[in-house]
């Protein structure tokens, strides 16, 4: 059981937590200037690091969506922080 | 029959004899025994067959350790299989088989397998059984597999009581090493939790004996127990820690006597694992006959229940250990003989012939010992006690990621320090003797100061021991799945040179017992057939559980209405009383229809009197989020596929969330209450998904301080009026005028009887419809209002099947029902948005890739049939040339009101079928329909306004 | 190679089993090969064997950083079966069972497929109608699929909970007869040993640090037993995949989950189907030793850790025992976890990377063992000839730019 500390209400369990994506993708807008590719990058594509990564997480509870930088292979979580711009 | 009973001695109440069966023997034993004690006390020596070879097998070991012990129990008429002897407190009437034995564990048909052995190495079934094929065989195999028998009248309940605890600093295991660092931190002020597996604390202290700080132990264990829990700690007994999980969470089973189990999940701010060491079997020929048992356990079983193993002893080993279970025995009148192979070895014990450099290579006896070879000479003894060496018990260490070293003066592997967050104490950490782990301990307690002193000698010596490559017989590594030392050898030899790959061609250390007196042996013979050192051989991956756990201990209280716990209407009562039947909707238990009968009927019956006069449902379960800032428009516009910032408060608008892969993910009204405050529907499982959504676009690209999302669903009981007398009856039940004469797609916010009250005049059947919505404490009383108002108009409750009818009948979809994983907007006829809107939203972009242009996609289309309704996951196949899936059914009904079947299917161009015949496939039979709009009940929509 | 019989283990076991050779040859890489393939899961050691079998290629070598078949071929639960939905996979899994068929014969190898069976149960009259969907998918498709009716299933799983207070009583399912269950080991062992005598290198303990590329073409890798260069590369190395497709600047939608399976102590047979349970989410055989084999749902974090956590644990064995309350009488015995290679509609993806010279074969999730011999025949023919077979064409990793998802669980409402 993985013990994740959300910005807003402090560390819970896993459980209460959802994987949201992979930090730092933006959206590509607007859509007819798109590619088809560039949105399934986009939309499909990632890293899926061995080791450090960042992530957009979402805490169900209070549905606040927050950024978790964390070892996929150690389970350790490094930050947790708001997202940018906003205040925990 | 060589086991026998002192007179006096253990801690066993000769007072109380308790009667149990074994294979349908008669025995006797005393209250405080376990059944393996009470069995050892019998002289009962085969007590179980081994796995592949049904060679007869005895007692080894005392504790989770044992191979071969493994017995079916019945107590209190339940049954439990697979249990081990050593771990089962004797109690009156207690049956006990043995298992993989047929019909007894004396007298087991399939002994003849053992002569046919050598035809039957590690691995020999990946290479025959294949002709004509497996299945032949297989059949076969399987039942003479398995171990114990499941009992299919016992349903173990569901008592088993999840817990959650904090510790200052957790010690696994209450022996020597475990009491110091438990008492020198609880000193500290530290809370400690100190756990032990069995059912009292001492570890080996137990069984050995010793002076600690000028006492008696047992004086040293009150004093720690007592000052853990004085400083707030607890000191378990019974409570197996069997894994180490992430971010510190440590799970322990409590087991209870008569109670539920406890499941236990710790986080503690230190771990101290003192765990112990196990024995390690000795290595010669015919080492797995009854009679041979570990040295230890030997000395267990004398000092806590007054047995001894044997009459002539045999103790064999390479270490200072078994000295004192060679003494204990001469003493209790045992004729023991010692086999030490080190020349170097301390003075014997009294009364005890000691053998220096000697080794044993055989033991002799077809059933049981009869003898022993020892450097040659024959031996004339019934019992053979082992001590291979010591292999430090180390899994949760290496379960929360620690490595391991070989520590060649033990001749074992014991953690490397730092690689885990953990410290380790006394034997389990390689520290074989007394004060060493009393030195051990206290200093992993953060003891200051001097550690307790006992009145020990120092360290074990220890001489590594292996099996003989040279010796002729056959000599068992993993006794419980029969792998012999010849097995590794021919691993070794096809190449099978991993330890994962040994294991899993031989199945070394993959029985019940996982490994436990194995593991070590089979790693250090792989390593020396290989040419290896133990170290570059490495070990097999250490996972929980360190013990078997009982699977209601892990499932805990989630079974039946706990089991993923439906949702559940606050009018459940009230529908109740109406004769509700009930079933569960995509998570919620709504009422399928209501009354007595048969359901179809039922439901025909409902459908029809909505048609003809009033129905009315419970719509609670509908999701409502309210989306409430300056900035809700344009957040609702994002999110959905059809505008809604155009929409003018008082009105309500049908539309699609989709996702970013523009699927639709969700329908439903949206209400604009005001000009900032709108209120989305959701389906009633897509509440959730559909609140994140508009989280996450809230938060991720809209001024979050701007626009609030709200899931309001559980504040407000909604109960809809549907039919041409669904104004009459509202107006009966004395809501008011202005509500009545609401237009369609409008909505008001009023008040009724003094109450809040939301009006909508939205459809899901096409007919004039309320939806009528209070807060939720309320709803009992429109409720009854409604209710009350019913019989003037023919009115009746209907539930979701008839629901399901009349919204077929007008085409309107269900999410997840009549769309699957690829259906987009434009697949249900909604084109315009995706055609005319230049602003972004959810799902967009992916309504414009190459697939959701083609023509050909499936389309949501009626169907048009004779005689009885089409079956529900029937496909759509073309009446002439190549059978292919064109679509298939997703809804299907007959119609009261029509007097026809209706349905709705996604086939591909459906559009363009409109007025095609097709053939309807169903389990191997084909129907004809005929492909027509979704919408087949009064397609011009006069019925809405009523 | 063709010496394992019943013959050959009386005769040798005369002898002591002194003549039996290893499995496979324990080889050293060569500087170059006309195809290397990263990964000795069952599908890299069967894209090899087909690759010298059925196209004659014969400099081939399969690299594996640890030990053959220690990724998810040695960490399943071994159930094969083909009841899809959509006519795609259908003929993708298909294929693999059908080779799974007669596996054991071609490559003189016991893999003990048993084909005992598995029922998709269901719970509720709305995923009896998927059922339906799915059973009619695939007669369309000419597999064997059948819609089972409650008692049936009953009389077939009679220890599964029928009584009034449960949960999830079962209404049917659907039931596919020639499902069942292979030994996962033996096909990773099977496949390496019939490649190894067609002269495949199979090199263990080798791991690829990099891709060697020239002008936009792959033509190599850089390991840590030295260069290897090779005129196709194809990668099968599930969770590691999407790092080592990076080096040539290729991007996958893989996200990498922990996947848990259990494993009672065993007891004489009570269980002689597989069956996956919709309610619950939970799977589970019986093995031949007489364990229960149990699955369920992924671990929720994505992770490259092949460890397991609690919660799915919880999760799936309330769940066996909500389905089986007979089975609260059993242990856990053993518990593991593999990292598995999540692709969003959970279908596969096999095809050319994009670089010249780089093939794919991944995104299997948490049902590649089943298809391992599709998966490797597949490879095989790309590998081989530069295009798609006309069975792996739709899993080109060109669908997710197209928009043409192959999605299993959404359409039909099962998961893979």
């Amino acid at each position: 059981m993985q013990i994740f500390t959300c910005p807003f209400c402090g560390p819970r369990e896993e459980t209460e937590f959802h994987f949201g994506a992979e930090a730092g993708k933006a959206r590509p807008e607007p859509a007819p200037e798109i590619s088809d590719a560039a949105w399934a990058d986009y939309l499909y594509m990632n890293e899926a690091p061995r080791g450090r990564a960042r992530e957009i997480w979402v805490h169900l509870t209070c549905g606040e969506f927050f950024v978790m930088e964390r070892d996929t292979v150690t389970r350790e979580v490094l930050t947790v922080a708001a997202l940018p711009g906003r205040e925990a | 029959m060589s086991g026998w009973r002192l007179p006096s001695g253990g801690a066993i109440d000769r007072a109380r004899p308790l009667g149990f069966t074994f294979d349908g023997r008669q025995f006797e034993g005393f209250a405080g025994d376990t059944l393996a004690s009470a069995l050892l006390a019998s002289g009962t020596r085969i007590l179980g067959r081994s796995f592949k070879y049904h060679r007869p097998r005895g007692l080894w070991g005392m504790g989770g350790e044992e191979p071969n012990a493994i017995i079916d129990v019945t107590d209190a008429g339940v049954t439990t299989p697979n249990l081990r002897a050593t771990l089962v407190p004797l109690r009156a009437g207690l049956e006990a088989r043995s298992v993989n034995a047929s019909p007894t564990a004396e007298r087991d048909c399939w002994a003849v397998l053992d002569l046919l052995h050598r035809f039957l190495p590690a691995g020999f079934y990946y290479k025959t059984f294949m002709a004509p094929d497996w299945m032949r065989w297989e059949p076969s195999i399987r039942r003479m597999a398995g171990l114990g028998r499941l009992d299919p009248g016992n349903r173990p309940p569901a008592d088993a009581v999840p817990m959650n605890a904090r510790a200052d600093l957790l010690v696994i295991g209450a022996g020597p090493a475990g009491l110091a660092a438990a008492r020198a931190a609880a000193r500290n002020g530290r809370a400690v939790w100190l756990v032990e597996e069995a059912p009292a604390i001492g570890g080996a202290l137990r069984w050995r004996g010793g002076a600690i700080e000028g006492a008696d132990w047992e004086a040293f264990a009150a004093d720690t127990a007592q000052t853990v829990e004085a400083a707030g700690g607890r000191v378990m007994t019974d409570t197996t820690l069997w894994g180490a999980f992430d971010h510190g969470l440590y799970a322990a089973w409590e087991r209870r006597a008569g109670r539920g189990d406890r499941h236990w999940r710790i986080r503690a701010g230190e771990v101290v694992l003192a765990a112990g060491a196990l024995e390690r079997p000795l290595w010669f020929a015919n080492n797995d006959l009854p009679g041979v048992m570990s040295a230890e356990a030997g000395l267990h079983y004398l000092s806590l229940y007054g047995v001894a193993a044997g009459r002539r002893v045999l103790v064999a080993c390479a270490n200072d250990a078994p000295y004192a279970v060679a003494g204990a025995l001469a003493e209790a009148g045992a004729q023991v003989t010692l086999a030490d192979a080190r020349a170097d070895t301390p003075e014997a014990p009294e009364g005890v012939r000691l053998l220096r450099g000697a080794r044993i290579s055989r033991a002799r006896g077809t059933r049981e010992v009869g003898a022993a070879d020892v450097d040659g000479a024959h031996l004339d003894v019934d019992t053979i006690l082992c001590s291979g060496g010591w292999t430090p018990t180390v899994h949760l260490f290496c379960q929360a990621g620690g490595k391991l070293d070989l520590d060649a003066r033990r001749d074992a592997l014991v953690p490397r320090p730092g690689t885990a967050p953990m410290q380790v104490a006394g034997a389990a950490n390689g520290a074989f003797g007394l004060q060493a782990a009393l030195d051990e301990g206290h200093r992993a307690g953060g003891g200051t100061g001097p550690a307790p002193r006992a009145a020990a000698a120092a360290d074990w010596a220890v001489m590594p021991m292996r099996p003989d490559p040279a010796s002729g017989g056959r000599q068992w590594i993993d006794l419980q799945n029969d792998v012999t030392f010849k097995d590794v050898k021919l691993a070794a030899q096809e190449g099978f040179r991993s330890v994962e790959h040994l294991k899993r061609y031989t199945t070394l250390g993959m029985a019940t017992d996982q490994g436990r007196t194995a593991n070590f042996a089979g790693l250090a013979a792989l390593a020396a057939v290989t040419g290896r050192s133990v170290e570059e051989t490495g070990t097999t991956t250490y996972r929980p559980p360190f013990a078997p756990v009982p699977f209601p201990v892990i499932a805990g209280p989630r079974r039946g209405e706990l089991f993923n716990p439906p949702r559940r209407l606050p009018l459940e009562p009230a529908h109740r009383d109406l004769g509700a039947r009930w079933r569960d909707y995509g998570g919620w238990l709504r009422p399928a229809t209501y009354g007595e009968g048969d359901e179809a009927a039922l439901a025909q019956a409902e459908a029809l009197e909505a048609r003809q006069a009033a129905g009315l449902y419970d719509a609670s379960s509908l999701g409502k989020i309210e989306v409430i800032g300056p900035g809700a428009a344009a957040l609702v516009d994002f999110c959905n596929y059809v505008r809604m910032s155009t929409l003018e408060p008082g009105r309500a608008r049908y539309g699609f969330m989709l996702s970013e892969s523009g699927v639709v993910h969700d329908d439903g009204v949206v209400l604009r209450l005001a000009e900032d405050r709108f209120l989305v529907s959701a389906s009633s499982s897509h509440t959730a998904s559909v609140r994140l959504m508009l989280e996450e676009a809230r938060q991720d690209r809209f001024d979050p301080r701007q626009v609030f999302v709200h899931d309001v669903t559980a504040h407000w009981t909604t109960l809809t009026v549907t039919g041409p007398g669904a104004r009459e009856l509202i107006l009966g039940a004395g809501i008011a005028e202005e509500v009545a004469a609401l237009r369609f797609m409008r909505v008001a916010e009023t008040a009724w009887r003094g109450v809040p009250l939301r009006a909508a005049r939205v459809s899901f059947t096409g007919d004039l419809s309320y939806e009528l919505s209070v807060p939720a404490r309320h709803g009992g009383m429109l409720m009854q209002a409604l209710d009350g108002a019913r019989a003037a108009v023919g009115a009746c409750w209907i539930g979701l099947e008839a629901l399901m009818i009349l919204r077929a009948e007008k085409g309107f979809v269900l999410v997840g029902k009549d769309t699957d994983g690829v259906t987009m907007p434009q697949d249900l006829g909604w084109t315009g948005p995706r055609e005319k809107r230049t602003d972004e939203y959810l799902g967009r972009r992916a309504l414009f890739t190459p697939e959701a242009r083609r023509a050909d996609r499936r389309q949501l289309v009626g169907l048009e049939a004779e005689g009885e309704a089409l079956p529900v996951g029937a496909h759509a196949v073309p009446l002439e040339g190549q059978r292919r899936s064109l679509g298939f059914v997703t809804s299907s009904h007959m119609s009261p009101v029509l007097g026809r079947p209706i349905a709705l299917a996604l086939v591909e161009a459906g559009n363009d079928r409109l007025g095609q015949e097709v053939g309807i496939f169903h389990l191997g039979e084909t129907r004809r329909a005929r492909i027509v709009p979704a919408c087949s009940y009064d397609p011009e929509g006069t019925r809405r306004d009523g | 190679m063709h010496d394992y019989s019943a013959f050959a283990l009386l005769r040798r076991g005369l002898t002591g089993h002194r003549g039996w050779r290893p499995a496979w040859r324990k080889a050293r890489p060569k500087p170059a090969y006309d195809a290397v393939i990263v990964g000795g899961g069952g599908h890299g050691l069967a894209t090899a064997y087909y690759l010298a079998r059925r196209h004659g290629m014969r400099r081939i070598a399969v690299l594996e950083k640890g030990w053959l078949g220690g990724g998810n071929t040695g960490r399943n639960t071994t159930a094969v079966r083909s009841n899809y939905f959509y006519p795609e996979s259908v003929a993708l899994y298909d294929l693999a069972l059908r080779l799974y068929e007669g596996l054991s014969r071609e490559l003189n190898y016991n893999v003990m497929l048993s084909q005992r069976g598995m029922l998709i149960a269901a719970h509720t009259p709305a995923q009896m109608e998927i059922c339906a969907r799915i059973a009619n998918a695939m007669r369309l498709n000419s597999v064997d699929g059948e819609l089972m009716s409650g008692e049936a299933a009953v009389r077939r799983i009679p220890l599964l909970n029928q009584e009034a207070g449960a949960r999830y009583r079962c209404l049917g399912g659907i039931w596919q007869g020639r499902a069942g269950v292979a030994r996962h080991d033996a096909v990773a062992w099977g496949y390496a040993r019939a490649a190894s005598d067609l002269g495949v290198d199979i090199v263990e303990g080798c791991t690829v640090t990099d891709l060697l590329t020239e002008g936009g073409r792959v033509t190599g890798v850089e390991t840590d037993m030295g260069t290897i260069r090779a005129e196709r590369v194809g990668l099968a190395a599930a969770g590691a995949t999407p790092a080592l497709a990076a080096k040539a600047g290729v991007r996958l939608p893989i996200h990498t989950y922990a996947l848990q399976a259990f494993v009672s102590e065993p007891v004489k047979p009570c269980l002689d189907t597989v069956l996956l349970y919709l309610g619950t989410g939970t799977y589970l055989s019986q093995s031949d030793k007489g364990e229960l084999v149990i699955g369920g749902g992924l671990d929720r974090v994505p992770t490259h850790g092949q460890r397991g956590n609690l919660p799915a644990q919880e999760t799936v064995l309330s769940g066996l025992l909500e389905m089986f309350p007979p089975f609260g009488q059993l242990r856990l015995l053993r518990q593991w976890a593999g990292v598995v290679d999540v692709v969003p509609d959970s279908s596969p993806v096999i095809g050319p990377a994009g670089p010249e010279g780089l093939y794919l074969n991944c995104g299997w999730g948490t049902g590649g063992f089943k298809a391992i011999p599709a998966g490797g025949w597949l490879l095989a023919h790309l590998m081989a000839t530069g295009t798609h077979h006309e069975i792996s064409r739709p899993f080109d990793l060109g669908r997710f730019a197209e928009g043409r998802l192959i999605d299993e669980a959404a359409g039909a409402g099962i998961a893979h």
